[in-house]
């Protein structure tokens, strides 16, 4: 029997308790205020009191309120029909909400996460005495573009064996389609869906594997110079309006991948609703299908309540481990973990808990940490790989990177995407800072010819800001021309236009070749009378690069295009001035 | 049931405490003491502890005055009688009409559905190139107007509210002063735009505390004007007021401070109130501009750092001017497509030219010689300055756009704006001299 309670005081979104029974740190309870059942979850436990912090608006609550607990922790529901739905933080589908509820999301109320009516075709993978282990195969069900594997659910402990298994066809999430039967005897009756407590991470495979295969995201800067490999984590810190969010959309969009989850964690409703009104008429650019196919949004927006922010970053990471056990590549996005950050220290601040730096908890980092650690490529029991990659954005205050969250992030990602205000005010996009930003993965193109890159961004910038101390006129042409270079990879090839239907996705095979076409410019010896002469021609080299990454591949006026560049390198800028 | 106490037992800042069975949070009390009647809010419950915020301010409130607690939250009433009228932060009559008491609805509502929202789509033509041209001004938009003290912020709010074509107007001051206040009246009031407009004003001469409910009262009576199908621009101004009330009563509740003294939710208090901007789908939409004033011109001050990841863009006013940097529509995307084929192409290539203007100043600021591209850009900047950034200009859009291919054509050579040939092709000045390629 689980336990009840009273409220004894209200304090935001904080409501404490006195209980009689037995109370479990993190489980959920309701409170009964007007009718309405407001769901909570357990932070603390102190004597014969709880605190419990309330997912939705707490206006109107009172002491003596009734408080009725489920003994459960805040789960998750795994099965087919999550691809193409946009939930909140604790996994109510808005569109059914919008349905029943009309503009506006009411509290107390929740529905199941995927309808208990739906039916899938299922075809069954498993013979009666099969012995199973959570996480192994049970059966199929086509879902959009993938093969939606139905797993033996992963809170069963032990070697189970499978008593009897439906045969394919039609059934729904509420029909049974099988039973096990488990180490003690104990029976367990099969359907299309389970439950997963959000906060413990999915490790039912056979080993987790390095991150060694790139993940192609079709931005340049990124795959050229700053690449994020299958498994690994990244993250984008920057100030607002560097366009961490446009960058955000851009991957989730062209990234090859199987599956995106985006988590919309306290950030903008619109651009929620940008991604799901464009995402439908979108085409996968691995499978020509709709992009909303592979999509998940996970999305609890800054107006919506602050607690459900926490649980929506596990939802989305559980939905993505789930993923990941089907031998998919999935990409999480989470915009933006500051938010997160300061839902903890929200509630931080109305526990009383001793504040660490900028009154953030003190346990921010390993909170950070545990969350990041869930990516990975793992291979699994059937020798089948996954991987659950996680991008989070970091919105610093101010702007400054030396802040707890964004500190807490750089120890524990393998690449680090620095958007800066200087770029994104001079319209060079995406914003990402090439002098600040790493990557410790190896992506498409070699790490060598990437370093050499990076070394001539470099020492360009070293020749830019020498120029403004000592001058054009101070400045040797060797230098200019190295300087002008430097400006030129970053133009033509490190920025893209994300509202050019060409530009805005650069596939590997065209990124390839374009990063040798910059190579090939910037081996090539120039000379030049002087340093206007220089400089118009760049000017005019650059505006030919620019028409060509606005040309579509492959055609003929791409290859003419490039081919009348590698000609006109040739010829090492002696007849700029007729080029 | 009578809930009337007696006996005050805390008086601390604006907030009092009160041993009390039965209140709800949130829920509104009636304070009387000799100075007048206040409007209370209770913040907190523990156990028998009741506290409770004033927002007539504590100032003259005695341990034994009457507190009666009224059953109900922060409501507004509702009609279309609201319009052309003004009230204070509390929601009372601020001019001689009178108070109204039907139709009460609910203040901080519900978050809207995000599955409910459509896009933006609509741009509001305001005759400024900066941001007709530049940051385009979307329909349900939220945005706001950063600027320095002693910036035309309140001047430039009304110009574009004026200008706009909305069918209400929601105005809602917080400290403003009462200059400003005899201001946005007399300018509503001289082009008539009164009459669709709805004023909640709560000035600087006015108990702090009670700025805390006027964004939440604005919002509401906006919100529902727009569910009823109207277009509806809100103006709420100054949102660093109403977060500097929210510290003024965090510190009070003894709340851990994250930044320069602001609560750690100053985040989600904003937020909550500017998401509630959005286009509803078969009814209204409700537009959001505020004016968001920056303490020592500093961008990375609290209120406006966490303004700037809440809303949708800003507009950086300095010196007089809206600065292209520092501002910008996340919107603006949404909208200039569909204006004219080289709206996009030409705000980059304009912005772009103007940073190395800017950079090209620095050069002669430290004494170098200029190159014959320096000239140039110091050229450009100049006309730039003078002919798009100046607020006294007032043109349409399309007469924005030809007069910056105007200004490119006597600054530069085509290939030197970093345009697309296409573009060129089409909308480069024949007369001027025409470069070759």
């Amino acid at each position: 029997m689980s336990a009840q309670g009273r409220v004894e005081g209200i304090n935001g979104n904080l409501v404490k308790c006195r209980f009689s029974g037995a109370v479990m740190q993190n489980e959920i309870g309701y409170v009964r205020t007007e009718g309405k059942l407001l769901k909570g979850e357990v932070i603390r436990i102190k004597g014969e009191m709880a605190e419990l912090q309330i997912f939705e608006d707490t206006k109107g609550v009172g002491r003596g309120d009734s408080v009725e607990f489920t003994g459960a922790l805040l789960s998750a529901q795994l099965g087919p029909g999550l691809l193409g739905k946009l939930f909140d933080g604790l996994q109510n589908p808005l569109n059914r909400l919008a349905e029943e509820k009309g503009f506006f999301t009411p509290r107390g109320y929740q529905i199941p996460a995927l309808e208990p009516s739906d039916s899938w075709d299922f075809t069954p993978k498993t013979k009666p005495g099969a012995k199973v282990l959570a996480g192994d195969l049970l059966g199929e069900v086509p879902e959009g573009q993938i093969n939606h594997k139905i797993m033996v659910p992963f809170f069963l402990k032990g070697t189970w064996s499978v008593i009897h298994i439906n045969p394919a066809g039609k059934y729904r999430l509420d029909q049974p389609i099988g039973e096990l039967l488990g180490p003690e005897g104990q029976k367990h009756e099969l359907t299309l869906s389970f439950f997963w407590p959000v906060k413990n991470a999915i490790k039912f495979y056979q080993e987790r594997l390095a991150p060694n295969e790139p993940l192609v995201t079709q931005v340049r800067i990124v795959d050229g110079l700053f690449p994020v490999a299958k498994g690994g984590t990244y993250c984008i810190p920057g100030p607002f309006g560097a366009g961490k969010t446009v960058l955000q959309q851009i991957t989730s969009r062209y990234a090859e991948v199987d599956v995106v989850i985006l988590a919309a964690c306290g950030e903008r409703a619109n651009e929620v609703v940008e991604t799901i009104k464009e995402f439908p008429g979108l085409k996968d650019p691995k499978t020509g299908r709709s992009l909303m196919e592979r999509t998940i949004i996970i999305c609890n927006t800054s107006s919506m309540p602050v607690a459900a922010r926490e649980s929506s970053v596990y939802t989305a990471v559980t939905l993505g481990e789930y993923y990941r056990m089907m031998g998919l590549d999935v990409l999480l996005l989470a915009d933006s973990t500051s938010r997160w950050a300061q839902a903890l220290r929200e509630r931080s601040g109305r526990l009383e808990e001793i504040p660490g730096e900028e009154a953030f908890p003190a346990y921010l980092e390993s909170m950070i940490a545990g969350f990041y650690e869930r990516a990975g490529r793992v291979r699994l029991r059937s020798g089948g790989l996954g991987s659950l990659t996680i991008g989070g954005t970091v919105s610093p205050a101010g702007g400054n990177f030396e802040e707890p969250v964004t500190k807490a992030t750089l120890k524990v990602v393998g690449a680090f995407h620095a958007l800066s205000r200087e770029r994104s005010d001079a319209r060079r996009f995406p914003a990402i800072d090439p002098l600040e930003s790493w990557s410790k993965y190896q992506g498409i193109i070699p790490n060598s010819r990437r370093l050499g890159m990076s070394n001539l961004l470099k020492t360009a910038n070293e020749i830019g800001q020498m120029m403004k101390v000592v001058g054009e006129e101070g400045t040797s042409i060797e230098d200019y021309i190295t300087f002008l270079k430097g400006e030129f990879f970053d133009a033509a090839y490190l920025q893209q236009n994300a509202f050019d239907e060409v530009d805005a996705a650069t596939d590997q095979d065209r990124q390839e070749e374009a990063f040798a076409l910059s190579e090939a410019l910037i081996k090539q010896t120039f000379i030049f009378e002087d340093k206007e002469s220089a400089r118009q021609y760049f000017a005019k080299l650059r505006h030919r690069y620019f028409d060509l990454n606005c040309t579509k591949r492959p055609s003929e006026a791409y290859e003419k295009g490039r081919q009348s560049i590698l000609e006109t390198l040739k010829k090492g800028g002696q007849d700029g001035a007729d080029l | 049931m009578e809930r009337i106490y007696n006996h005050i037992l805390q008086i601390a800042g604006n907030v009092i405490m009160v041993e009390a069975e039965g209140p709800k949070f949130a829920e509104l009390a009636e304070v009387e003491s000799a100075h007048g009647k206040s409007l209370a809010e209770v913040i907190r419950i523990d156990g028998e502890k009741v506290y409770l915020q004033v927002f007539g301010g504590t100032a003259g409130v005695a341990t034994n005055d009457r507190l009666q607690f009224l059953g109900h939250q922060m409501q507004v009433p509702f009609s279309g009688a609201l319009l052309g009228r003004i009230f204070d932060g509390k929601g009372e009559p601020r001019d001689s009409g009178p108070g109204l008491k039907d139709h009460l609805i609910e203040t901080a509502g519900p978050c809207i559905n995000p599955a409910t929202r459509v896009m933006p789509s609509k741009m509001i033509r305001t005759g400024i190139p900066m941001i007709d041209v530049f940051n385009s001004l979307v329909e349900a938009q939220k945005i706001s107007i950063f600027s320095g003290s002693g910036e035309p912020h309140n001047q430039l709010l009304a110009r574009i509210a004026l200008q706009a074509e909305v069918d209400v107007i929601v105005l809602g001051c917080m400290g403003v002063l009462y200059d400003d206040y005899l201001f946005f009246k007399e300018e509503l009031e001289s082009s008539d735009a009164i009459n669709r407009a709805v004023l909640f004003v709560h000035t600087a001469a006015d108990p702090v505390v009670e700025s805390l409910k006027v964004p939440d009262l604005a919002l509401a009576v906006a919100e529902k004007f727009a569910i009823e199908g109207k277009r509806v621009l809100t103006l709420l101004t100054d949102m660093t007021n109403f977060a500097d009330a929210l510290k003024e009563i965090a510190i009070v509740m003894e709340q851990v401070p994250s930044n320069r003294g602001y609560p750690g939710d100053l985040y989600t208090q904003l937020a909550q109130r500017y998401e509630k901007a959005a286009d509803f789908e078969g009814a209204g939409s409700l537009t959001l501009l505020s004016v968001t004033t920056m303490p020592a011109g500093d961008v990375t001050h609290p209120v406006p750092d966490n303004t700037g990841y809440i809303t949708e863009g800003q507009y950086y006013l300095a010196g007089g001017r809206i600065e292209p940097f520092g501002s910008l529509s996340r919107l603006k995307q949404l909208v200039n497509k569909e204006t004219r084929s080289d709206h996009r192409g030409l705000m980059d290539a304009l912005i772009q030219l103007y940073a190395a203007f800017k950079e090209a100043l620095e050069k002669r600021a430290m004494g170098f010689k200029m190159s014959p591209w320096d000239q140039k850009l110091l050229k450009y900047g100049d006309l730039f300055e003078a002919k798009l950034m100046n607020l006294e200009v007032n043109i349409t859009l399309e007469e924005a756009l030809d007069q910056s291919w105007a200004i490119l054509a006597e600054c530069f050579e085509p290939e030197e704006t970093r345009l697309k040939t296409e573009l060129i092709e089409t909308y480069w000045p024949k007369a001027g001299h025409h470069g070759s390629t």
